[in-house]
């Protein structure tokens, strides 16, 4: 599928295909086409080229009845401010056709799905962030989606905020629900995803388990040396000398796949620390940019 | 595009309703008090230089009258400023179109909520004339029903006009160049046939000047086979700007 917004290409010629009960994680930085990429999915961007189907469903032909069983978690929060927990949530069951004789259960199952059973009540404006984005998260379930969409669902959240959506959105993976998740957070993608997408300028760039990710293109092990950029640009030679792939991130530089080399040719190019690569490696790897846009 | 389903707007209605739940004290007395103070103002104030307008009291003239103002004001404001804070600050219409909903049910949804809405408002300010000489007659009862026709086209202007512009601010400029005139070339205040003859033919595209007729016609019992005209006219009125509503909110909406 291709989007364009003028000259700018969104989304370029990309194709992607997602298991039923699997998480796939989209990762990319801000601006790679992951929300464009949703919004196609619920045919709120119209496509270029190409096309969608959600289950048997043409997105382009039929997409009432992919929104129907579609999920969606937005990168924004669209809810009612004014409206209470549950105003909103029956409201979404409404707008989502679960059967009137079925939606309070749905709204009761949700407000227990995103922990706020006890502050139904209340109103949105009054709720933190993190109760709204667990809100959000309720809310995509309410009509028992075969498909989720989540879109950067833990941007701009504290860590302690961000583990606590986690175990809910691990839960719906348990499920049996397939989950499309886009995020730019390594380790949301890692803890979260079966599958990933590395997308970078609308087009994805690689593609597998965080594990096959990382065995393909960066090993498995990496270590860090720290130093001024002379230092830092002398290692880097070093390491092409060896064969090694590296990566600088500002006062440091990683060289990465060193679970072959032998530790005395590393520890002798200065003081290092080890650690387990990860999908940020692959993806700086591959794109020469960092995550944080 | 996806048909158009009616099983989307008691959905869209819901929302409304628990808006309105919360909001219609305001909603409420903005609505009925602006008509009544033009009813007042000018019905009694000027009335009392004017005896009589095609030989009715004019206070009564205005009464009937004041009822397009507040079908004006509670259908093309809300239109404008209500859809235009739900799409762009709100991004409500963005969550609600995630879901099997298509913007053409969400804008009849709204319109056919507001104009419900108006019915009632709108008939306030007849009801206020009969103190003052408006005699109740049974064709009164159709009033509801000729503000919610005409509230349902001036909603789905509004929807349009909120549409159009890239900023809120930039109401003003058809608030004055579009709604004022509306307002004032409709025989609310003083008959058209007074002013020159190209206005009288302009009016016949102005719906609050069909709606004025039509209240009046019921008011007066004068309803006739000529009121048809009236009624077709805000039916194609609605019609068009419903289209206009629908074509630009897609616009905007779906990228």
């Amino acid at each position: 599928m291709t989007k364009r917004f003028g000259d700018f290409v969104a989304v370029d010629d990309l194709s992607i295909e997602v298991q039923p009960g699997t998480c796939l994680g989209l990762l990319g930085p801000n601006g790679a086409g992951k929300t464009t990429l949703m919004r196609m999915i619920t045919g709120q961007t119209g496509l270029n080229g190409g096309s969608i189907s959600v289950l048997d469903f043409d997105v382009a032909t039929q997409s009432r009845d992919a929104r129907s069983v579609l999920g969606v978690c937005p990168q924004q929060d669209n809810m009612d401010d004014q409206q209470t927990a549950r105003e909103n949530l029956a409201l979404w069951a409404a707008l989502c056709r679960v059967p009137r004789a079925r939606r309070k259960e749905a709204v009761a199952k949700a407000l227990a799905t995103a922990q706020l059973t006890d502050r139904a009540s209340e109103r949105v404006t009054n709720l933190s962030g993190g109760m709204r984005r667990r809100l959000l998260l309720g809310r995509a379930f309410i009509n028992s989606p075969k498909v989720v969409l989540l879109d950067e669902p833990t941007v701009g959240l504290d860590p302690q905020v961000r583990s606590d959506l986690w175990l809910i959105i691990d839960g719906m993976r348990r499920s049996g629900v397939t989950v499309v998740m886009s995020t730019h957070y390594i380790e949301e993608a890692e803890r979260l995803a079966d599958d990933i997408a590395i997308v970078n300028h609308g087009r994805v760039i690689a593609r597998g388990t965080p594990q096959q990710l990382r065995e393909q293109y960066v090993g498995l092990e990496a270590v860090e040396y720290f130093g001024p950029p002379e230092v830092l640009d002398e290692i880097a030679a070093k390491a092409v000398h060896a064969g090694l792939k590296s990566r600088r991130a500002g006062l440091s530089i990683s060289v990465l796949g060193v679970e072959g080399t032998a530790t005395e040719l590393l520890d002798s190019w200065g003081r290092l620390s080890r650690r387990p690569t990860n999908l940020e490696d692959v993806f700086v790897l591959l794109t020469g940019e960092s995550l944080d846009g | 595009m996806a048909r158009f389903d009616a099983r989307s707007l008691p959905a869209i209605w819901t929302r409304e309703l628990i808006i309105f739940k919360r909001y219609w004290p305001g909603t409420t007395f903005t609505a009925i008090l602006e008509p009544l103070i033009f009813l007042f103002a000018i019905g009694l104030g000027v009335g009392a230089f004017v005896d009589e307008i095609d030989g009715m009291k004019y206070v009564v003239f205005v009464g009937t009258g004041a009822v397009a103002t507040a079908v004006l004001f509670s259908s093309v404001f809300p239109g404008m400023y209500n859809t235009f804070i739900a799409r762009v600050f709100q991004k409500v219409y963005d969550g609600i179109l995630s879901t099997p909903t298509t913007t053409a049910e969400l804008m009849v949804g709204e319109a056919t909520w507001i104009a419900t809405r108006t019915a009632v408002y709108g008939s306030v300010p007849m009801l206020a004339t009969i103190p003052f000489g408006l005699s109740p007659r049974w064709s009164m009862l159709l009033v509801p029903l000729i503000c919610f026709i005409s509230a349902l086209g001036l909603t789905f202007l509004g929807q349009y006009i909120s549409g159009v512009v890239k900023v809120i601010d930039s109401f003003s400029y058809f608030q004055s160049a579009l709604l004022t005139p509306l307002l004032f070339v409709s025989g609310t205040y003083f008959p058209i046939d007074g002013l020159p003859r190209w206005v009288g033919t302009i009016s016949n595209v102005n719906p609050v000047y069909h709606c004025i007729e039509l209240v009046r016609d019921a008011c007066f019992g004068t309803l006739s086979l000529a009121s048809l005209w009236h009624v077709l006219a805000l039916v194609v009125f609605a019609a068009i700007t419903g289209k206009l509503s629908v074509r630009v909110m897609t616009k905007r909406l779906i990228t």
